[in-house]
């Protein structure tokens, strides 16, 4: 594990540029020291991924983002080959399967609908950290620190001073985190819990 | 040319085109109709040939090119694998049937040399007429059929001994001292390590010299010198051609030019054979069977019992299967054309008498008679026959790969290496030496050979592929390949390089459902990075080019049948303008709209 604060960003989107909200996300921090960008969908648009070198890449890194936008309440499918394949037996889970421990894990998450959407008595009737649980669990087999989302909502109905909003805050985020580690992202879990755990 | 050698061409090749159809087709097999066709014509028949000796003589060339190619289908290692059945079973079926023979002959009073003499002589069999057998009926890869090829290959090898004890067994055998018979066995030595080497490391050489020729009888040619020059030397030396050309054959079974070289020499071995049998039927002589019918026939009897029965003692022996032995029995039972020279010379020798030679003689041509029509009968009232028996692991045969692959040239070689790393084996032909070698190299099975020609993928094993994969470039060959495979082999399924569309419009017309354009992929993977370069997202780009695939061989079938009914009428050239200009026009309308469009965002 690296000894210093570094960012992997597991960036998938099929379509970027179309996409106002993840671009300018990734934008605000793609020129930002110890941040590490792959672009799935640029680097393996034929879908085979080079497993050895995304290896190495997460093993240079304390803090792992999947950035992408909701599709059908998960992720694009590049992403999801990405973990089926890089997340190996004896590697990131089983007998020796430890070289992932202790590495912090957060989603960087857009979804088309209003946040109200997502929610027991909205129209998607699962509240984003309930839809999130793969994922939760995934990190939880490989010995992950799963901290909650980065997230934002109503994406397609945004105006582009609230995206401008939302880039500023990932782009403080990873850098109070580079300045101070986990904490950090700790602190920002409580806040989540308090903000999705409407009854 | 002479008058005589036309007359004498013309009369054998009718009767062999006149009678061996017929038997052929009431399931006796081509061997017996030769024979006839030989009785009718010979010296007793119609009397059309009068000098079947000489006839012998020359066309036992004809088992000299057989034992050449059996020798080519079999590889060392395979050999090796049958030392037990040649050396045990062959020495111990020599053994028992020359005790049994000799025995018997010795109740009629013969002499103590003369029983040793036609013991030895009758266990022989006729590799010729149970090869040709064992080929026809399809017994190479069953037990029978192997164990058979093994016995017969070690009484190939012990006749030269055998020659040997019989000239000592002559009174004077004065001429025979030490050291001419040293002197003869370190020459023999000599020649057959000079044989091994000669054809290991000369014949490379000299046949990537010829086919740089691109002449394409040459390595016919060549084919043949190989062959002859090795009968004649082993003819010189005293040890039996067909035994050396075997070893030739064995030694090229290895080579790239093994199927080019079996090719050029079978239409020969073939003929060759055929001449042969026919002139087995007409020395047999008649006119002695009509004076000592009863005589004759309980000889005969009398060694194909014996005979059969030693061979199924020393096929016990060594734990054959029950099932398979009456039907191995049957296929060794005959005297064999060895039996002809071991008896001449006990003549000359003077420890045979003549009238006991003569006897001997229309015995073992008759029981060559009796071959075909034994396993006629067998196949009718005893056995099933091949099909219940299980094939061993192809021993005397081809590679047996379920691919063949025409052509190695840049396409070729990458198919073949996709085929590799999934464990498909393939086996290779290719014209170009160059490619051959650089491939042998690396350990796939590839052979030297002019893959346009269906003989060659023949000998290649063409009979037992699932697939063949033509990757050459020439169109008109493509096609005309494709239409001989199809009539001969109509279930192997063919992937086909085509040209361009209308190469491939051409190759549907001929049924093939499966073909690639030449240059349709890599012209895909250049778009594909052209439209990176210009900024295109990867991924956009990729899929850019599937759909592009899939819609545009979809059109392509759409146009087929445009093509179907207007190829009368339009000129190729015209029809290929218009392809396009349809192409382009559809382009722009279907592939606008890619990739779905965003929705979660």
């Amino acid at each position: 594990m690296a000894d210093q604060f570094k960012v992997l960003i597991i960036f998938a989107h099929p379509n970027r540029e179309q996409s106002r909200v993840q671009s300018a996300l990734l934008k605000a921090v793609q020129s930002m020291e110890d941040v590490t960008i792959v672009d799935l969908y640029n680097e393996y648009p034929d879908f085979i991924i080079d497993v050895k070198r995304e290896q190495e890449r997460v093993l240079e890194h304390s803090l792992l983002i999947f950035q992408h936008p909701i599709y059908w309440y998960s992720c694009p499918p590049l992403l999801k080959e990405w973990m089926d394949c890089v997340l190996e037996l004896g590697w990131a889970y089983g007998d020796g399967g430890d070289k992932m421990k202790n590495l912090d894990f957060m989603q960087v998450i857009s979804a088309g609908g209003p946040g109200d959407a997502y929610h027991r008595s909205g129209y998607n009737r699962f509240t984003v950290h309930e839809l999130l649980r793969p994922f939760e669990a995934t990190a939880n087999l490989c010995g992950w620190r799963y901290h909650s989302p980065f997230l934002v909502q109503g994406a397609k109905g945004l105006n582009a001073q609230t995206i401008h909003d939302h880039a500023q805050r990932y782009h403080n985020l990873l850098y109070f985190y580079r300045m101070q580690g986990r904490r950090v992202l700790d602190a920002l879990d409580t806040t989540f819990d308090q903000n999705t755990s409407i009854s | 040319m002479n008058d005589s050698i036309f007359k004498f061409l013309i009369i054998l090749l009718a009767a062999s085109t006149l009678i061996v159809p017929i038997t052929a087709r009431l399931g006796l097999g081509s061997v017996i109709g030769y024979l006839i066709a030989g009785v009718a014509l010979g010296p007793q028949g119609f009397g059309l040939m009068n000098n079947p000796e000489v006839i012998l003589h020359y066309s036992e060339f004809g088992v000299v090119l057989l034992l050449f190619i059996i020798g080519l289908e079999l590889h060392p290692k395979r050999l090796w694998e049958m030392r037990r059945a040649i050396f045990g079973m062959g020495s111990l079926q020599i053994g028992i049937t020359t005790l049994l023979i000799g025995g018997a002959l010795k109740l009629f009073g013969w002499s103590n040399a003369e029983c040793l003499i036609a013991g030895l002589g009758l266990s022989m069999s006729s590799t010729a007429i149970a090869m040709q057998i064992i080929q026809e009926k399809g017994l190479k890869r069953h037990h029978s059929g192997r164990n058979g090829f093994a016995v017969l290959l070690f009484q190939d090898l012990a006749f030269i001994p055998i020659l040997l004890l019989v000239s000592l067994l002559a009174a004077n055998s004065s001429q025979t001292d030490t050291g001419t018979m040293l002197k003869q066995i370190a020459l023999a030595l000599g020649a057959v390590a000079g044989i091994v080497l000669g054809v290991r490391y000369l014949s490379y050489p000299f046949f990537r010299w010829i086919s740089g020729a691109h002449v394409r009888e040459l390595s016919t040619a060549f084919s043949l010198l190989i062959v002859v020059g090795i009968a004649f030397v082993m003819e010189e030396v005293g040890l039996s051609m067909a035994l050396g050309t075997f070893l030739a054959g064995v030694i090229l079974a290895d080579s790239e030019y093994r199927h080019e070289i079996e090719a050029n020499i079978e239409p020969f071995k073939g003929l060759l054979l055929g001449l042969f049998f026919l002139s087995v039927g007409m020395t047999i002589k008649l006119d002695l069977v009509l004076a000592k019918p009863l005589l004759i026939l309980s000889f005969l009897v009398g060694l194909l019992v014996l005979k059969m029965l030693a061979l199924f003692l020393s096929a016990l022996i060594f734990r054959m299967d029950l099932r398979h032995i009456s039907i191995f029995a049957i296929l060794l039972s005959q005297g064999g054309e060895f039996a002809f020279v071991l008896f001449g010379q006990a003549i000359t020798e003077g420890s045979l008498g003549a009238e006991s030679a003569a006897l001997l003689n229309a015995v073992v041509t008759l029981s060559m008679l009796t071959t075909p029509i034994l396993v006629l009968l067998y196949y009718r009232f005893l056995g099933t026959g091949a099909a219940e028996e299980k094939p061993e692991h192809d021993l005397i045969t081809s590679d047996g790969a379920p691919v063949i692959l025409a052509g190695f040239g840049r396409m070729g070689q990458i198919v073949v290496r996709l085929l590799k790393i999934n464990r498909i084996s393939s086996t290779v032909i290719d014209h170009n030496p160059d490619h051959v070698d650089r491939v042998r190299k690396f350990g796939f099975k590839a052979y030297y050979g002019d893959a346009t020609q269906m003989a060659i993928l023949e000998a290649a094993g063409l009979a037992d592929a699932r697939l063949l994969i033509i990757t050459f470039g020439n169109q008109e060959m493509v096609q005309s390949l494709i239409e001989e495979v199809k009539r001969h082999h109509p279930h192997i399924q063919i992937l086909a390089r085509a040209r361009d569309r209308i190469h491939a419009f051409k190759l549907m017309d001929l049924g093939v459902t499966h073909f690639e354009r030449e240059t349709f992929g890599s012209a895909l993977s250049m778009g594909e990075k052209a439209l990176q370069i210009m900024g295109v997202a990867p991924f956009r780009a990729h899929r850019t080019v599937l759909k592009f695939r899939q819609y545009d061989l979809a059109s392509m079938l759409k146009l087929y049948k445009f093509h179907s009914n207007e190829k009368e009428f339009i000129s190729q050239s015209r029809e290929a303008t218009a392809a396009i200009e349809r192409l382009f026009a559809e382009d722009s309308d279907t592939l606008k709209k890619n990739v779905s469009e965003e929705s979660w965002g």
